[in-house]
């Protein structure tokens, strides 16, 4: 059965705006995007909403529904009382184009500060072999749809703007760890997720894993054992006495 | 809903949202029970430490075991030894009260809960913490964080004594409830300890060809498995040191008296 919900939703452009007031009609069934494509529908053409799947697997539409990072396609209504006014705000820690639609590019920008995968000189594409085991790990990293909402709820940036030179954040500190765990990698890459991309920073309040649509242990499977690989590196000095007097490397 | 402190000029791109949070839930009751948990372990532990009440034969709190010192009951000190001899006139548990508590401090399920909790960096997620820097455990003094794995190796001697502890208390009184709750203790605090974050790297994780090291595999795939449930097993072995601590205490208080005690 259909009802008129009540939504508050973020309009403006730039940094400047308002919660605006809408009465929405609401079928069952129905996701917080189809009310928005609703709105647009009936009462405001010009509100600008990022999306494609419909699916929760491109991560278009990452908004903030009640102060909680959510995708909007994969939030029901069923999960809101009838009489609860939904407030709908765009990602608080990226700078808003208009309305709902943030500009990501910070994460585009992180992104490319991380090198690629590196493989040994010696081994040419189409040489690898892996064995599952081996490559398992970091295979679920790879279900990431780059919805960057681990990056918006991420407090070191999201509460200190300041953090984000610093910072690569939880989304590109996993990328980091799944090339560090890769069989074939043969880059260092501890010292340089402690020193460049600000490991350090986190404080392992799991609020990556939290929002996470893809259920991805962010925090126990990448970063907390990144940390460990980091202390072997720096800050074990037994690690670093076994590995100069076996000769082993890390 | 508090108001935020003032935007810098890049801030201002972003929505200028003047509340705290727009959380509608009660984001605020996690970090309050957390809060009020970890402070009952504090309270209590502070004062076991300084209880005298220890040992009855064959039960001794865990919170003063081993009992290293020559003012320890001859049948309280740990295989009968004093190594700590007389000059040593402070509460036994202090000695060795570094180990279990160094570990709880540095681990990485506590952090999270005592950031959150007592710290509020964040109170809860897309909740404004309420400080103006923060560099995390980038520096001096949260990067000594990093020595966890090292309070994991004490951490293990304290389990395998404890669990020593339950083996006496089985073989001299089998019977009893207080030997029962020995044991769960020692499982639970032992199993807390190989959940540990550390643990699970130090078997294998740090590798990135599990295949050539079968054995270690198998380990990290069974302390992984404990690795998930790392948080209940943090707050029942915290739970259970308190009960059984506070058992053995009370039976050698004389304030616990039946027969199977």
């Amino acid at each position: 059965m259909g009802y008129k919900a009540k939504f508050r939703i973020w309009r403006g452009e730039g940094g400047e705006g308002r919660l605006e007031d809408f009465t929405v009609e609401v079928n069952e069934g129905e996701v917080v995007l189809d009310v928005i494509h609703r709105l647009q529908a009936t009462q405001a053409p010009d509100l600008a909403v990022r999306w494609n799947c419909k699916a929760g697997k491109c991560g278009s539409c990452s908004m903030e529904i009640n102060g909680r990072p959510r995708l909007g396609c994969m939030t029901r209504m069923s999960t809101f009382e009838e009489t609860e006014t939904i407030t709908v705000t765009p990602m608080r820690t990226f700078p808003v184009i208009k309305d709902l639609v943030t500009d990501v590019s910070f994460n585009y920008q992180k992104a490319r500060e991380i090198p690629s995968f590196t493989p040994p000189s010696d081994v040419k594409p189409g040489e690898y072999r892996m064995q599952q085991v081996d490559v398992e790990r970091s295979q679920e990293f790879r279900k990431c749809i780059e919805c960057f909402m681990c990056q918006n709820v991420c407090h070191v940036i999201r509460d200190h703007e300041e953090n984000k030179q610093a910072f690569a954040g939880p989304r590109f500190l996993m990328r980091i760890a799944e090339l560090d765990m890769h069989p074939y990698d043969v880059l260092e890459r501890k010292e340089s997720a402690q020193e460049d991309h600000g490991l350090g920073y986190c404080n392992i309040t799991k609020c990556c894993t939290e929002v996470c649509p893809e259920h991805i242990k962010i925090t126990d499977n990448a970063l907390i054992p990144m940390k460990e690989r980091v202390v072997d590196r720096k800050y074990d000095p037994l690690v670093w006495l076994g590995s100069k007097i076996f000769k082993r490397s890390s | 809903m508090t108001q935020t402190t003032a935007e810098s000029p890049v801030r201002k791109q972003r929505a200028q949202l003047r509340v705290r949070t727009l959380r509608t839930d009660r984001w605020w009751l996690a970090p309050a029970l957390t809060f009020a948990g970890l402070m009952s372990f504090l309270i209590y532990g502070f004062w076991a430490i300084f209880d005298k009440s220890y040992f009855v034969d064959p039960y001794i709190a865990p919170f003063s075991s081993p009992c290293l010192a020559t003012s320890c009951p001859p049948g309280a000190r740990f295989l009968g030894l004093a190594p700590f001899g007389d000059w040593y006139g402070l509460p036994p548990g202090l000695l060795i009260l570094g180990l279990p508590g160094g570990f709880r401090l540095t681990c990485y399920y506590y952090r999270k809960s005592y950031y959150r909790s007592f710290w509020l960096s964040p109170p809860a997620c897309a909740v404004a913490e309420p400080h103006g820097k923060y560099t995390g455990e980038s520096r001096l003094p949260l990067i000594l964080q990093n020595i966890h794995r090292y309070f994991f190796y004490g951490a293990l001697v304290i389990g395998a004594i404890l669990t020593y502890d339950a083996i006496l208390a089985l073989v001299h009184k089998p019977g009893g409830l207080g030997t029962w709750i020995l044991i769960a203790n020692a499982v639970l605090i032992m199993t807390y300890t190989l959940s540990c974050h550390s643990c699970r790297h130090i078997t294998a994780g740090r590798l990135n060809h599990f295949s050539r090291h079968p054995l270690r595999y198998r380990a990290w795939t069974f302390v992984s498995k404990l690795n998930a449930k790392h948080q209940p097993l943090a707050w029942a072995s915290m739970f259970s040191v308190m009960i059984a601590d506070l058992y053995v205490r009370l039976v050698a208080k004389g304030v616990i008296t039946f027969p199977f005690a």
